[in-house]
């Protein structure tokens, strides 16, 4: 048997308020499954199971307020039998359930609008906690709790509980009719279930969703930095053959030396890094009418976040200071610190000029929109094997397009050229080591 | 000294925001990412707490539906509340056990932080015992419920500025009988943008926070 205390929630807290048991009596329960909540001073607490085994009595009841420290109930270890230690008091949980809940919830005609609703919710609902998000759904599918079986935590009625019950065949639902005037257009819609229920439902043809914080500043960013800049986007063919043979002599060193593989990216980093080295002008921003050009190199490195949810361009800091290792490096690390939110502020600001990779979802050549306030982004196509003309003889090479968007305003034409063309030759005649 | 990043999250629901505080809560409770401070302005909302009375709700569901505030029960500390614009929602998702294994220590540093806040714009507050919040002059100025899981916080504060006050009346605030007030009532005029950058300083002040404010980079 394992004694579950009333936590020490806090130096000056002396006793706290069971408010909720989320398991019954006879309940399985694991280590560390929530198994209760209490309540001291506006804070609502789960408190975690110390043992694995069977949920015996309950000590305290719900709404209880008892010392910390005070017995609250008794876990005795798996297997052992309830009234193994000649507990007289424990025999009754197993069989009989706590009082019977609600007289009858019966499957009779569907119940009349509830009367008053003066509670939150109607009173039929289930006693185990419900998620604000469950809550929306089923009023919104104007779906009665008490017939839907929780699966979660407690029996907890679940997002997917929820979505099986929309499943089910018609018949068990009979939805009550809509509430009256439902406020406002904010209110997102849940997903539309798949399977349309009974013919009652009004035909949908579209939905209406809220934007993400992220979408909005992206939108508003997107416009901003079109009406902002003189967008032109000039497109070089590059020969990236030595590259890849590069990297295919590496490749498999690499992955096994630092544990992440090579990819085309660094490369195209490493040879705008020297190009902007060469031409400054590609590395400012304008200010009013003054140019400010930048003594740093700090590259931003556009991420898609997973399933189309954002973009983020965290920003690689003194790029000119990195080889091709420290490169691959920094872009891992930003890329998957990005797509778990784990970015900090400093590491998505300050950003010189931006590299963004379509490539890697198989678009060949695009046209990319500045990163305000820089002046020029560079986008980079797919690299595939394709037949080329070398000295009149058809010849396979890997190949791809790198597409730099430049802010007319600062940069013209043949200067847009000359950098993409320095990149070009960087990557065509490569040079440095990998290893 | 431990980082916190301030990401504010604008105008929201109160489900959606609930739902990014669950997000950032799991990985917090895996020992994951870092403690998070969310700002968040809800549409008209009132909200149930765990133990919250149903009688402390004014007005029948269809009354409030009709006058466009949404009805949520919600998992935190403390009673019925009401959030709406012009007050300042606060969420800090903190492990306490990097701060202090204390509840009544968390809940005295929030007040502390609204305490020193406030009297950043000459209003003077302080608590009530026994009635957690920050008050001035036995009228409550900011409401507090906190929800902790394996001492990983949710919910946090709220903080009337420039809130329409009407909209208490649909509701006993925390189940107490006496007023609610906001800034504006007090005659302090401000812009609530610079009422968050005094929140963001004082949180750092009395949690030993490194503050960082999230801004989006984007192409």
């Amino acid at each position: 048997m394992t004694d579950v205390v009333m936590p020490q929630m806090g130096e000056s807290i002396v006793e706290g308020t069971l408010t909720k048991w989320l398991k019954k009596p006879g309940d399985k329960v694991e280590r560390d499954e929530p198994l209760f909540e209490i309540s001291t001073d506006k804070v609502d607490t789960e408190i975690p199971s110390p043992a694995a085994g069977t949920l015996g009595e309950l000590l305290v009841q719900e709404g209880q307020t008892v010392q910390v420290n005070a017995i609250v109930a008794r876990i005795s270890e798996n297997g052992a039998a309830e009234g193994t230690r000649g507990d007289s008091r424990v025999s009754a949980p197993v069989v009989q359930a706590p009082p019977p809940p609600p007289p009858q919830p019966a499957a009779a005609a569907p119940p009349a609008p509830p009367p008053a609703p003066a509670v939150v919710e109607s009173p039929k609902e289930p006693s185990a906690p419900l998620s604000p998000l469950v809550r929306r759904m089923a009023r919104e599918n104007n779906i009665d709790l008490s017939k839907v079986a929780g699966t979660g935590a407690g029996g907890r009625i679940t997002k997917e509980d929820l979505e099986s019950f929309l499943k089910q065949p018609a018949s068990a639902a009979p939805a009550p009719p809509p509430p009256v005037s439902a406020p406002s257009v904010s209110v997102p819609a849940v997903s539309v279930p798949a399977v349309p229920i009974g013919q009652a439902q009004p035909t949908a043809r579209a939905r209406v969703e809220a934007m993400s914080n992220m979408r909005i500043k992206i939108a508003e960013h997107m416009v901003m930095s079109k009406r902002i800049s003189a967008h032109v986007t000039t497109v070089h063919r590059v020969d990236m053959t030595r590259v890849a043979k590069m990297r295919a002599k590496h490749k498999d060193d690499f992955a096994a030396r630092y544990g992440m593989s090579l990819t085309f990216l660094p490369f195209v980093a490493r040879a705008a890094v020297e190009a902007l080295s060469a031409f400054p002008i590609v590395n400012a921003s304008i200010d009013g009418t003054n140019i400010i050009y930048h003594n740093e190199i700090n590259l931003g490195i556009a991420v898609a976040l997973n399933n189309g949810n954002g973009l983020i361009v965290p920003v690689i800091r003194h790029a000119d200071e990195k080889n091709v290792l420290g490169l691959q490096r920094a872009i891992v690390d930003l890329a998957s610190r990005a797509r778990a939110r784990q970015l900090k502020p400093d590491e998505i600001q300050g950003g010189t000029f931006s590299i963004t990779n379509f490539g890697s979802f198989g678009s060949v050549f695009a046209t990319p929109i500045i990163n305000q306030p820089q002046v020029a982004i560079l986008g980079v196509g797919t690299v595939e094997k394709v037949p080329v003309v070398v000295d009149d003889a058809i010849a396979i090479r890997s190949q791809c397009y790198l597409a730099l968007t430049f802010d007319h305003r600062l940069i013209d034409g043949a200067l847009g050229d000359q950098f993409t063309a320095k990149v070009k030759s960087v990557l065509e005649n490569w040079s440095e080591e990998v290893l | 000294m431990r980082e916190c990043v301030v990401e504010d999250l604008g105008r929201m629901s109160y489900g959606d925001a609930f739902e990014i505080q669950s997000r950032i809560a799991v990985e917090r409770k895996q020992g994951q990412g870092i403690d998070r401070l969310l700002f968040v302005e809800h549409p008209h909302v009132i909200t149930v707490g765990r133990n919250g009375h149903p009688e402390n709700l004014l007005a029948p569901e269809e009354t409030l539906r009709r006058a466009g505030i949404e009805l949520y029960e919600s998992d935190r500390g403390g009673d019925v509340t009401y959030h709406g614009p012009g007050q300042i929602v606060a969420y800090p998702i903190m492990d306490l056990r990097a701060w202090k294994r204390d509840v009544g220590a968390f809940v005295r540093a929030i007040e502390q932080v609204l305490i020193d806040t406030l009297a950043d714009f000459g209003i003077e507050a302080g608590r009530i015992a026994g009635m957690t919040g920050v008050w001035t002059n036995q009228a409550k100025i900011a409401a507090i419920g906190v929800h902790l899981s394996r001492w990983v916080s949710t919910h946090g504060w709220a903080l009337n500025v420039s809130t329409d006050l009407r909209y208490f009346e649909y509701i006993v605030p925390c189940g107490l009988t006496k007023p609610v007030t906001s800034m504006r009532a007090l005659g302090v005029h401000v812009d609530i943008e610079e009422v968050k950058a005094a929140l963001i300083r004082h949180f750092g002040e009395v949690f030993d926070f490194e503050i960082e404010r999230e801004i989006v980079g984007i192409i």
